[in-house]
């Protein structure tokens, strides 16, 4: 059922009275979002829920998500609004459990459009295991945004056995990878079409809970640290624990998987997968005797190509320095500016 | 390009020994190439080395060694009214007296960034279309490419403003200047790829100087460091190409014809370097109409380098990155003060972000 105008005709363009507050607004939520999220606690009210807690450690975030163009091979702007916040609640150790979405819709968006991103957070919602308990939209006038933003929050349980955070990372420990990196950002930048290169790299968008949950049930107190290299990718993941936990991180170039095409498109393009955003890789950081354990439980949890790419070290404190993939050494830098494909 | 199998670490290792085997105490050799420069720091090339090569970057970033009165002719047309700009977006952080085309675009200048010379042919427009035509033998064909285009759609808003620069005059006047005593050059694959191997002969013919081209991977940096180090070893000074899947002696023929047809060599500016004769690229009479400096009277202006900036040197060669008190300091790839430290493909900015 498509919203309709106080007139009774259906609606298939956002407009600023879809964003007024009134009956539009609520025909709109009705019919675009609850009806798919489904569940009691937006039943009750769609812009706030009560959720009982005693006595629990919960994990809380929030994220904006843009993406242009709003759907990429193997990513839509909905599944990433959700699996984003999802991942983001993972890297507390926490059990992802609900979410909320805020759209912020521009003038003349095609319901039917908004109805897919709905689908698709509906359908990655349920792949997650968590519900989309409560949110809200806006709408602006024609031009003051570019079709449209989603904010997620999500709150999560945090696993009792873990204890994750950038500043556990200790010397000796080692690093773990889950997947190979840098798709989500060479999937989007070619999608872009702006650079006359066609490849097939899909985005590696996906949500990691049912390869992390298990490791954090069973090897918890090993687990230092968990993070998703999303923006600015592993470097600069791999610098942020290296910063917070005054340790250094060395990895090894040549271990880090990244599939041919991504890095054939990076050699095109003059990019470094290092620092490309991922969407479903998760960075590691754990007790080395657990190491193999823990690769051994994510290759068996979907996660087939994890891999230990380094460890943890004393010095140089709070730097990252890397092992080539020929043998020579340098330092992995943080991501300076935007990654920009080189000029000539 | 993509060529899997010159990073073969068996291969490298071979290399790397045999490097070592040769047993030199001390050897400096060139590059003058910014991939050559970025390639060098990421795969961590010089860590392989004895400790007595040292591997410069010379006059090789096409952002570095625009000068800054090149520059001044694009901001002055970045300020004209009725423009737009069209350049490749290193350009776009360079810092002139404070200004740079960035902060002109923030001011309400019409500044737009292509990836590809053509590019410029889909911004629709009324309005002059002047692009910033700067890089070496590797770019400019591709401006001749689009000013062809605009001739034959007899498009009449488009027009350059030409700072092409020619990589063996730049050698030459280096060589000639003395400052910097190189025991080798690494000569650019990509420029070669154009011009061929020929234009490179006075260097060993007058200067005595072994040359190798060189492609991009590690096997290919190496191997021209080994065939360097040998030709030092055995006192030859030969010219080797060793980048033979994309080299040929006379080059992209094509792509000289298209060159010679609307350009001819001129005296340019380099920044670290100054005035050299034919070492720029001036578009030809009978294309002058596609030439900005006439069309909207644009005048160069001499503008002094940000006080301290030792860019100058580091282009030269003669003084590393990290020898400038600003390096890391003041400079930085965030807030850059000299060319140097603003495109990744600058000697500094490759220190800073490869350590």
């Amino acid at each position: 059922m498509r919203p309709t105008t106080t007139t009774g005709d259906t609606l298939d363009k956002i407009n600023l009275e879809h964003g007024a507050g009134g009956k539009l607004s609520h025909d709109l939520l009705r019919s675009v979002f609850s009806s798919r999220y489904g569940n009691e606690y937006l039943e009750r009210a769609a812009d706030k829920a009560i959720i009982k807690l005693t006595g629990r450690r919960l994990a809380f975030t929030t994220d904006a998500f843009v993406m242009s163009p709003r759907n990429v091979p193997g990513c839509s702007l909905g599944a990433l609004s959700v699996f984003g916040t999802v991942n983001d609640l993972l890297t507390c150790g926490a059990r992802p459990l609900y979410l909320s979405s805020s759209f912020v819709i521009e003038e003349g968006f095609p319901i039917s459009e908004l109805e897919e991103i709905a689908r698709d957070m509906a359908s990655a919602a349920r792949r997650c295991d968590v519900k989309i308990v409560t949110g809200d939209t806006k709408v602006v006038e024609r031009g003051k945004a570019d079709g449209v933003f989603i904010v997620t929050s999500g709150i999560g349980e945090v696993l009792s056995k873990a204890n994750v955070s950038g500043s556990n990372a200790a010397a000796g420990d080692s690093v773990i990878v889950t997947g190979s990196v840098g798709r989500h950002g060479i999937a989007v930048m070619l999608a872009r079409g702006e650079f006359g290169v066609t490849a097939e790299v899909e985005s590696d968008c996906r949500p990691l809970s049912s390869s992390l949950l298990p490791v954090l049930r069973k090897y918890g107190p090993f687990v230092h640290t968990l993070r998703d290299p999303t923006r600015g990718g592993l470097a600069t993941t791999l610098n942020e624990i290296a910063m917070e936990s005054g340790a250094s991180i060395n990895i090894d170039e040549g271990k880090v998987p990244i599939e041919p095409t991504v890095r054939a498109a990076c050699d095109l393009l003059g990019l470094d997968p290092f620092y490309l955003a991922c969407e479903g890789v998760m960075v590691l950081v754990v007790r080395s005797q657990a190491e193999s354990s823990v690769v051994r439980e994510l290759r068996r949890r979907g996660a087939p190509k994890s891999i230990a790419i380094g460890s943890v070290k004393r010095s140089p404190k709070g730097r990252v320095s890397m092992t080539t993939s020929v043998g020579g050494k340098r330092y992995l830098g943080m991501l300076r500016g935007v990654s920009l494909p080189r000029i000539c | 390009m993509v060529a899997r199998g010159f990073d073969d670490p068996g291969l490298v290792a071979g290399l790397v020994e045999k490097i070592a085997s040769l047993d030199f105490k001390r050897a400096k050799l060139m590059e003058v190439c910014g991939t050559h420069t970025v390639s060098l720091a990421k795969h961590g090339i010089r860590s392989l080395l004895p400790k007595g090569v040292t591997i410069v970057s010379g006059p090789g970033c096409p952002v570095c060694v625009t000068s800054n009165s090149d520059l001044s002719l694009a901001f002055q047309a970045a300020r004209s009214s009725g423009v737009t700009l069209v350049t490749f977006g290193d350009m776009m952080r360079v810092p002139v007296n404070g200004m740079s085309l960035q902060g002109l675009r923030a001011e309400g200048a019409d500044i737009r960034v292509v990836y590809s010379p053509t590019d410029a042919l889909s911004i629709p427009n009324d309005k002059e279309v002047v692009f910033f035509g700067v890089g070496f033998e590797t770019t400019s064909p591709g401006v001749a490419a689009l000013l062809r285009i605009a001739e034959q759609r007899g498009i009449g808003n488009l027009s350059i403003i030409s700072c092409f620069k020619l990589i063996p005059p730049a050698l030459r006047s280096l060589l000639e200047g003395g400052e910097v005593r190189v025991n080798g050059l690494i000569l650019p694959g990509h420029v070669s790829t154009i011009i061929g191997v020929r234009p490179y002969r006075f260097i060993v013919d007058e200067f005595h100087v072994p040359c190798v081209i060189a492609g991009f991977e590690p096997v290919d940096l190496l191997t021209a460091i080994y065939v360097l180090l040998k030709m030092l070893r055995d006192g030859r000074a030969d010219l080797v190409n060793a980048y033979t899947r994309s080299v040929t002696p006379d080059g992209n023929q094509e792509a000289g014809r298209l060159l010679r047809e609307y350009f001819e060599p001129t005296e340019a500016e380099w920044r670290g370097i100054g005035s050299i004769p034919y070492s720029g690229l001036a578009l030809r009479e009978a294309h002058s109409h596609l030439d900005a400096r006439l069309k909207l009277g644009l005048e160069p202006m001499s503008v002094p380098d940000a006080p301290g900036c030792r860019c100058a040197e580091v282009i030269r060669g003669s003084l590393l990155p990290t020898g400038c008190p600003l390096f890391s300091t003041k400079c930085t790839p965030e807030s850059p003060l000299g060319p140097c430290m603003v495109t990744s493909e600058g000697t500094c900015a490759a220190y800073y972000n490869y350590g």
